[in-house]
C-alpha cells in the first residue's frame, strides 16, 4: 500500500511539474510582452515612450532574461511564496483577485461530484435490475439527452425555463439578502438551496455516463454464479445485491472518478458564467478576454492541480476499494 | 449439415427468410458480401442511427447550398424589424385554405414603457412564394444569380425572427451551419492526421516510446481541456483577421480529438498484429505493405470512422462554446456559437426568446453524430454476434 501510494504520488508530482510548464507557455504566447503592453498604456495616456525607455523596463522586470530562468522564477515565487503575481487588469495581487472564489469552485466541484454519484448509483441498479422496463428506457434516453446537450446550453435553457414557467431566477449562489450578509447557518442553508442548480447543469453528462456504466457492468455482474449461490443459501436480497454485484461494480465507476472531475471543472467556468455564480469562472473568462496572463495563467493552474489531485485521490480510493491495484497488480 | 445451425446463429441479425432456397440465397449473399456491404446491411437495422444520417444529409445540403435555401443574405438588414420576433407561417384564414402565407407587421409604441411591441396586421396577407428574386449571390461561389428558394415578393419574411440589427436570423443560422460543420470537418481532419501518425508510432515501435506516449497521453487528459483551449484561444492576437482566427480555433479544435484516436489506433494496432489472418498473410509471403494495406486497414478504418464521428460532437460543442464567451470566431463569420453570443443572459432571453434558436441546431447536430457513431460502432465489427 505504502509503495503504490509513493508511486501514485510521485506520477502527481511530474504531472504537476509538467502542467506549470504548459500554463507558462499560454502565459508568454500572446504576442508582445508586459512592457510592450505597458509601453502601449502609456502612450494612450499621452507619455512619450521610447525604444531606450522599453528596453530598459525590460530589464527591470526582467523579461530579457532567457526563458527558462523566466520560467524558474514564476514558478519558484508560486511554489515557495504562494505568489502567483500580479493582476494586469486590477493591479493587485492574483491571490487577493482569486480569493475565497476558489473555494466556492472547489465546493461546486465537490457537489456535483456527490450528486453524480448519489443519482447515478442508484438508477444504474434500478435499470440493471428492471432491464426493459419503462424506467430503464426513460433514464437511457435522458442519459442520451444529458450527453448531447452541452452544460452552459443546458444551463442557458434552464434559466430560460426559470424566468418563462416558475417566474424565477437561477443564477447565482445565494438569495439576495444573503449576498453581502456575514457566514452564518442560515447563509449555508441558501448556499445549498442554489447550488443544486449549478452541480445538476455541469453533473448531467458524467451522470448519464456513470449510469450507463453502472447498468452495464450490473449486467454483467447480476447472473454470475457467485450471485446465485449466495441467493441459493437463503441470503436476503437486498443484502446480497449490496454486498456482491454492486462491490463489483462500484470498481469502474470509481476509477473514473479523475476522468469525471476533470470534466466537472472543464465545463465549470461557462456555467458559472452563464449562472452568474460568485466563482472564479467570471473572473477566469474575464482574465482571458483582457489577456490578464497572470490572473488567466494562475486559474489555469489551479484548475488543472485540482483534477490531478482529485485523480491522485480517486486512485487511493480505488486501492482502499479493490485489493488487487492495493498490492500492485497492474490494473 | 453440423456446422447449419453456427451459420444460423452468426446470421441472427441478418434477416432471414421463411424459405429454405432462400435461406440459403441469403447464406450466400451474406458470404459473398464485402465487409463494407455488411457493414451497410448491420448498420441499416438501427433505426436511430438512419435518422442521424438522414439529418446529417440534410446538415450537408444546408452547408452546401445555404445561398440559395436562406431567404436573404446574411448580412442583409431590416432596419424596420429590429428584434422582431418570428413570423408563423399561416395556411388558413377564415377557415379557408390558402398558399402558405406570412401576415404583415404593424408596430406599436407602448407609451408608458417605450417598448415597441409588434402585430400580426390581418389585413395584409404576404403569400411565400418558391423561387422568388432576391439578394444577389454567387451560387458555389461561381454562377452569379439572385434566385432564393423561397421568399416573399413585397414586405419581408422572417421565419425565425430577426436580431438586433435587424438581420435574418433564419438565413444566418443556415449560413452558421456551413461555419460550424467545416470548422468540425477539418478539426477532424487535424485530429485524424495527428491520432493516426502518434498511435501507429506508439503501437508499432512499443517498448519505451510506447510507454512515453502513453504517459503523455495520460497527463493530457488529465488537463481540463476547455480551459486550456479557452487559454490558447484567448492568446491569438485581437487584430487577426476573421479567416485568419478562423483557422487558428480550428488548428485548437483540432488538437482537442487526437489522445482518444491514438489510444485506439495503437491498441488496434497492437491486437491486430497477433490476428490469425495476418500470421497467414505473412506465412503466405505477403510483403508488409501488403499485409498493412490489404488486410490490417480494412478492420481497422471502420472503428476508426466509428471514433472520428464519436469526437465530431466535441469539435462542435468546442467551437460553440469557444465563440459563444467570445474567444473564437468572431463577426463577421457567422457560427452557431456567435450567434448564440446574443442569447448570453437572462435578460436577452426574457425579451427575445427566439435567438434561442440555434441552440437547437446545436442539439440537433450533436445527437445525430451521436447516433450514427453509436449505429457505427455496433456495425463496425459485423462477424460480431
Amino acid at each position: 500500500m505504502a509503495r503504490f501510494l509513493l508511486q501514485r504520488f510521485v506520477i502527481m508530482l511530474v504531472m504537476l511539474a509538467g502542467l506549470s510548464i504548459i500554463v507558462f507557455i499560454t502565459i508568454e504566447l500572446p504576442p508582445g510582452d508586459f512592457a510592450d503592453r505597458q509601453a502601449y498604456r502609456m502612450k494612450s495616456t499621452g507619455v512619450r515612450v521610447t525604444e531606450a525607455d522599453i528596453l530598459q523596463m525590460r530589464h527591470q522586470m526582467g523579461l530579457d532574461r532567457p526563458w527558462y530562468e523566466r520560467y524558474l522564477s514564476w514558478i519558484g515565487n508560486i511554489v515557495l511564496r504562494g505568489n502567483f503575481g500580479i493582476s494586469l487588469s486590477q493591479h493587485i495581487p492574483v491571490t487577493e483577485v482569486i480569493g475565497e472564489r476558489i473555494g466556492f469552485t472547489a465546493l461546486l466541484a465537490f457537489a456535483t461530484l456527490i450528486f453524480t454519484y448519489g443519482v447515478a448509483i442508484p438508477i444504474g441498479i434500478f435499470s440493471a435490475m428492471r432491464q426493459y422496463s419503462f424506467g430503464d428506457y426513460f433514464f437511457t434516453f435522458l442519459g442520451y439527452i444529458g450527453m448531447a446537450v452541452p452544460s452552459f446550453l443546458l444551463a442557458l435553457l434552464l434559466l430560460y425555463v426559470s424566468v418563462f414557467v416558475f417566474n424565477s431566477n437561477v443564477g447565482g449562489l445565494f438569495s439576495p439578502q444573503y449576498v453581502e450578509a456575514p457566514w452564518s447557518w442560515d447563509k449555508f442553508v441558501d448556499l445549498l438551496n442554489h447550488l443544486w442548480v449549478p452541480a445538476l447543469v455541469l453533473g448531467l453528462a458524467g451522470t448519464a455516463f456513470e449510469i450507463r456504466t453502472m447498468r452495464a457492468t450490473m449486467l454483467d455482474e447480476k447472473n454470475k454464479l457467485y450471485v446465485t449461490a449466495a441467493r441459493a443459501r437463503g441470503m436476503p436480497e437486498g443484502r446480497l445485491l449490496l454486498k456482491y454485484p454492486v462491490r463489483v461494480a462500484l470498481n469502474p465507476i470509481v476509477s473514473t472518478i479523475g476522468w469525471n472531475l476533470t470534466a466537472i471543472i472543464a465545463g465549470a467556468p461557462l456555467v458559472a458564467f452563464v449562472l452568474a455564480l460568485p466563482d472564479t469562472g467570471p473572473l477566469f473568462l474575464n482574465a482571458l478576454l483582457d489577456q490578464d496572463v497572470y490572473l488567466s495563467g494562475a486559474m489555469l493552474l489551479l484548475y488543472s492541480t485540482l483534477t490531478i489531485v482529485g485523480t491522485f485521490m480517486s486512485d487511493i480510493l480505488l486501492a482502499l476499494l479493490d485489493p488487487r491495484v492495493r498490492y500492485g497488480e497492474r490494473t | 449439415m453440423a456446422s447449419a445451425t453456427g451459420v444460423s446463429g452468426r446470421l441472427g441479425w441478418f434477416r432471414r427468410a421463411p424459405q429454405d432456397t432462400d435461406a440459403r440465397d441469403a447464406e450466400i449473399k451474406y458470404y459473398t458480401a464485402s465487409q463494407f456491404q455488411l457493414i451497410w446491411w448491420k448498420f441499416k437495422r438501427h433505426r436511430l442511427a438512419l435518422i442521424g444520417t438522414f439529418i446529417l444529409a440534410l446538415f450537408l445540403v444546408i452547408a452546401v447550398l445555404a445561398e440559395f435555401l436562406a431567404p436573404y443574405d446574411p448580412f442583409n438588414r431590416n432596419a424596420e424589424y429590429l428584434f422582431g420576433p418570428p413570423q408563423a407561417i399561416h395556411f388558413f384564414e377564415d377557415g379557408t385554405l390558402h398558399a402558405p402565407f406570412v401576415y404583415g407587421i404593424t408596430f406599436a409604441m407602448d407609451p408608458v414603457s417605450f417598448q415597441l411591441s409588434v402585430k400580426e396586421d390581418t389585413s395584409v396577407r404576404i403569400p411565400l412564394q418558391l423561387f422568388v428574386h432576391g439578394d444577389a449571390y454567387k451560387l458555389f461561389g461561381i454562377f452569379p444569380t439572385d434566385i432564393h428558394l423561397f421568399g416573399v415578393e413585397k414586405g419581408f419574411v422572417h421565419l425565425m425572427g430577426s436580431d438586433k440589427l435587424g438581420r435574418d436570423l433564419f438565413s444566418r443560422i443556415l449560413f452558421a451551419t456551413r461555419i460550424s460543420l467545416s470548422i468540425g470537418v477539418i478539426g477532424l481532419f487535424i485530429a485524424f492526421f495527428l491520432g493516426l501518425i502518434i498511435g501507429g508510432i506508439s503501437g508499432f515501435f512499443g517498448g519505451a516510446i510506447d510507454n512515453v506516449i502513453q504517459r503523455f497521453i495520460e497527463f493530457i487528459r488529465s488537463i481540463p481541456t476547455l480551459p486550456l483551449w479557452m487559454a490558447l484561444a484567448a492568446s491569438l492576437p485581437k487584430e487577426w483577421p476573421p479567416l485568419q482566427v478562423y483557422f487558428a480555433i480550428t488548428l485548437i479544435i483540432g488538437l482537442l480529438g487526437w489522445t482518444h484516436l491514438a489510444r485506439r489506433v495503437r491498441g488496434k494496432l497492437l491486437s491486430l498484429r497477433e490476428e490469425d489472418y495476418v500470421t497467414a498473410a505473412k506465412i503466405a509471403g505477403s510483403s508488409d505493405w501488403r499485409i498493412i494495406f490489404r488486410h490490417m486497414l480494412p478492420s481497422f478504418l471502420s472503428y476508426i470512422i466509428v471514433d472520428l464521428s464519436i469526437s465530431f460532437p466535441y469539435m462542435i460543442l468546442g467551437e460553440t462554446a469557444l465563440s459563444f464567451i467570445g474567444l473564437g470566431l468572431r463577426p463577421p463569420v457567422i457560427s452557431w456559437g456567435v450567434l448564440l453570443q446574443d442569447a448570453q443572459n437572462v435578460r436577452a432571453i426574457a425579451l427575445y426568446p427566439w435567438l434561442f434558436a440555434p441552440v437547437a441546431f446545436v442539439v440537433l447536430a450533436v445527437l445525430a453524430f451521436s447516433f450514427v457513431g453509436d449505429g457505427l460502432r455496433d456495425a463496425a465489427d459485423p462477424y460480431s454476434r
